[in-house]
């Protein structure tokens, strides 16, 4: 299996952290982004396999930062990490194009499934 | 507003109804009554003045016919006739025999002593020149006395005519039995208390008073000074006297009548009577229709007032329940964060371990076991804190598939504490693959809440509460039972009424039970409630699948 190349976007920089060494551990390499902004401005220069993106961030919430993924890269697809209040996020999200929708905390070993589907996805787009 | 409130409420309504409506009732009453009042006073006035004028023209005439009949007698006839004792009593048996009132007849000459008398008293030697009345007819050549006593001690007055007959003077005097008067002045209708006398210049009676004195003695009305008709309203103690007085034209004396007017106006009376009673009939008429009219009202203004407090109270619950679902998310979505944290390191350990070799680690087994403990646990909390942002979630109505046993089991779980402080068991009995329904969890969340509530507070310590959820031909049904003390047959109807309440004043709103038949209601569903005093009661909810 190649490598997947995973863009993962959250303001909480440990989780940050423990997902990229995690993920490491399974052939997954992950970039991280602690903002919107600053994931639109990777996805400029960098082609990700998958995009996971937390919904609730300061500045520039993840609803946002989708609709402007899928404006500039529609052939990206975004894995939204949603609150569990959040239902209507989570539905604006599927509309606007994500790939799907998890809620936290979200369990290692489902995300880790969910993230090589949407490459899967992806790979054949 | 409590129940004195609107009592007050009520007498103030009543109060100003009836103080406006009554002024122009007693307005137009005391107008009438005022009008009326004059209107009949000055008829009996006249009727007085009519009476009392007729009564003078009599007196008068009687005295001009004496005095005319005694100067005829003296200018008719010579001294020498006169003094003739014999001529003069056959004249007065004459006179007597037309009139009565002549009491005697005396012929006095110029030196005061009589010449010929005739009559019943001994007078023939009485000398008369020391006194008044000879002075004056000397004078005058006519003279009527007032009534007095003199030597006949009888009360009488005389008329006396000077006769100049060539140098002789003599005098005709008439004595006049005044008894005439009486029956002169009285023979009038009085009524029942009226009175008719007449008074001299010195304000003495000249007849009897009906009722008051005898004659001679002072007159007690205030008569000097009059010299024209006058009606006196005289304020008497119990009853009023209307008095006229009017002097004679023929001598210095009045005419007096009075009369008792409430005789007269016992017409009025009945009419004041009348005006009364309806007056009195309007005040009660206005007082039952304010009364009745305000009563009205205020039931209406409580009614209004009851409606909007369970408004009130219902808007209270929803936006309480509102804050409490807020801050429950916040809660939960700042949990949440580092539980995912906790999660992912406890998840880094597992994946560490992988690289480790079992024998040579020590404590391998418990590392790996102690990091599925902590991923068990926070899955634990994850369920949690997803129950505390289910409750919160969407306070607006909203149609939703909804698996009521999990909704119910949700509930049970925010009052699983209390009920354990309680010593209460809360017994489980779901109907197994019960089917979604169409409805809004928030609401049907906040039914069950408030029934769980209601069956602690009935069971209070130490008791079992069985919940049931079921389905059947509509749709799906849950219900509460408590073994709490039950509800009086009674008051089984009662209780879904706003502000009924079983319990002590403060600690109840009355409004729970009231609410949630309202939410059911509003969700298509109906709510029942069963009970056996000293068995508990069950309310079962009953929700359309659609």
């Amino acid at each position: 299996m190649k490598n997947l190349h995973m863009l993962l976007v959250d303001d909480e920089t440990e989780f940050l952290s423990l997902v990229t060494r995690r993920m490491a551990r399974r052939g997954v390499e992950v970039t991280s982004a602690e903002s919107g902004e600053q994931a639109l401005e990777l996805l400029e220069n960098e082609e990700f396999d998958v995009v996971v993106l937390d919904v609730r961030m300061p500045g520039m919430d993840g609803i946002e930062t989708l609709r402007r993924i899928k404006a500039r890269h529609p052939g990206t697809e975004v894995v939204l990490l949603t609150g569990h209040a959040d239902t209507s996020s989570a539905y604006t999200g599927m509309q606007l194009g994500a790939f799907d929708y998890m809620i936290k905390p979200v369990a290692f070993d489902e995300l880790f499934a969910k993230i090589r589907d949407a490459a899967l996805v992806s790979g054949r787009a | 507003m409590d129940a004195k409130g609107y009592g007050v409420l009520r007498w103030k309504f009543i109060g100003v109804i009836f103080f406006f409506s009554l002024i122009p009732v007693l307005a137009l009453g005391s107008f009438i009554h005022a009008q009326f009042s004059h209107t009949y006073e000055e008829k009996v006035t006249s009727n007085l003045r009519i009476m009392i004028e007729n009564k003078r023209a009599a007196v008068d005439m009687f005295l001009q016919e004496r005095i005319a009949q005694v100067r005829n007698l003296a200018y008719t006839h010579t001294l020498s006739e006169m003094g003739d004792q014999a001529f003069l009593s056959s004249l007065f048996g004459t006179i007597r025999h037309g009139s009565a009132s002549f009491i005697d007849l005396g012929v006095i000459g110029s030196n005061g002593r009589h010449v010929a008398y005739a009559g019943p008293y001994e007078l023939g030697g009485a000398n008369y020149s020391d006194e008044d009345w000879f002075h004056q007819v000397m004078l005058k050549g006519v003279y009527v006395s007032d009534v007095f006593m003199g030597f006949r001690n009888y009360p009488h007055f005389i008329i006396a005519v000077l006769r100049r007959e060539g140098d002789t003077n003599w005098i005709l005097r008439a004595t006049i039995d005044s008894e005439v008067f009486h029956s002169l002045v009285q023979s009038v209708q009085l009524g029942r208390r009226g009175d008719a006398f007449l008074v001299n210049g010195e304000g003495l009676l000249q007849t009897p008073s009906r009722f008051g004195r005898p004659t001679l003695e002072r007159c007690t009305l205030p008569v000097q000074g009059i010299n024209e008709l006058t009606i006196m309203h005289l304020p008497g103690g119990e009853r009023q006297e209307l008095a006229g007085v009017v002097p004679l034209r023929t001598l210095d004396w009045k005419l007096v009548i009075s009369e008792d007017p409430s005789e007269e106006m016992s017409p009025l009376l009945t009419v004041q009577s009348i005006a009364l009673s309806l007056v009195l009939g309007g005040v009660v008429v206005i007082f039952v229709g304010a009364f009745l009219t305000t009563r009205a009202i205020v039931a209406k203004v409580e009614r209004a007032d009851r409606e909007k407090a369970a408004a009130d109270m219902n808007l209270m619950q929803s936006s309480k329940l509102a804050a409490l679902g807020k801050m429950a998310a916040g809660i939960a979505h700042e949990v949440n964060n580092p539980l995912t944290l906790i999660r992912e390191a406890a998840g880094w350990i597992t994946d560490l371990l992988t690289d480790e070799e079992p024998e040579s680690m020590k404590h391998f087994e418990e590392i790996e076991e102690a990091a599925r403990d902590i991923d068990r646990h926070v899955e634990r909390a994850k369920t949690v804190t997803h129950r505390m942002l289910g409750f919160a979630r969407r306070m607006e109505p909203v149609q939703e598939n909804v698996d009521v046993g999990a909704l119910v089991e949700g509930t049970i779980s925010f009052l699983a504490n209390e009920a354990m402080h309680r010593n209460i068991i809360i017994q489980r009995e779901y109907a197994p693959d019960l089917p979604l329904i169409n409805t809004d969890a928030t609401q049907v969340q906040q039914v069950v809440l408030n029934l769980l509530e209601n069956a602690i507070d009935a069971v209070n310590r130490d008791g079992n509460i069985t919940v049931r959820t079921g389905a059947d031909q509509q749709g799906v049904f849950f219900s509460v039972q408590d073994n709490g003390p039950g509800i009086e047959p009674g008051l089984l109807s009662k209780i879904f009424d706003p502000f009924f309440s079983t319990k002590k004043v403060g600690e109840g709103t009355g409004l729970g039970l009231s609410i949630t038949y309202g939410i059911v209601e509003r969700l298509g569903g109906r709510i029942l409630a069963e009970s056996e005093p000293g068995q508990g009661a069950t309310f079962t909810v009953h929700l359309p699948a659609a």
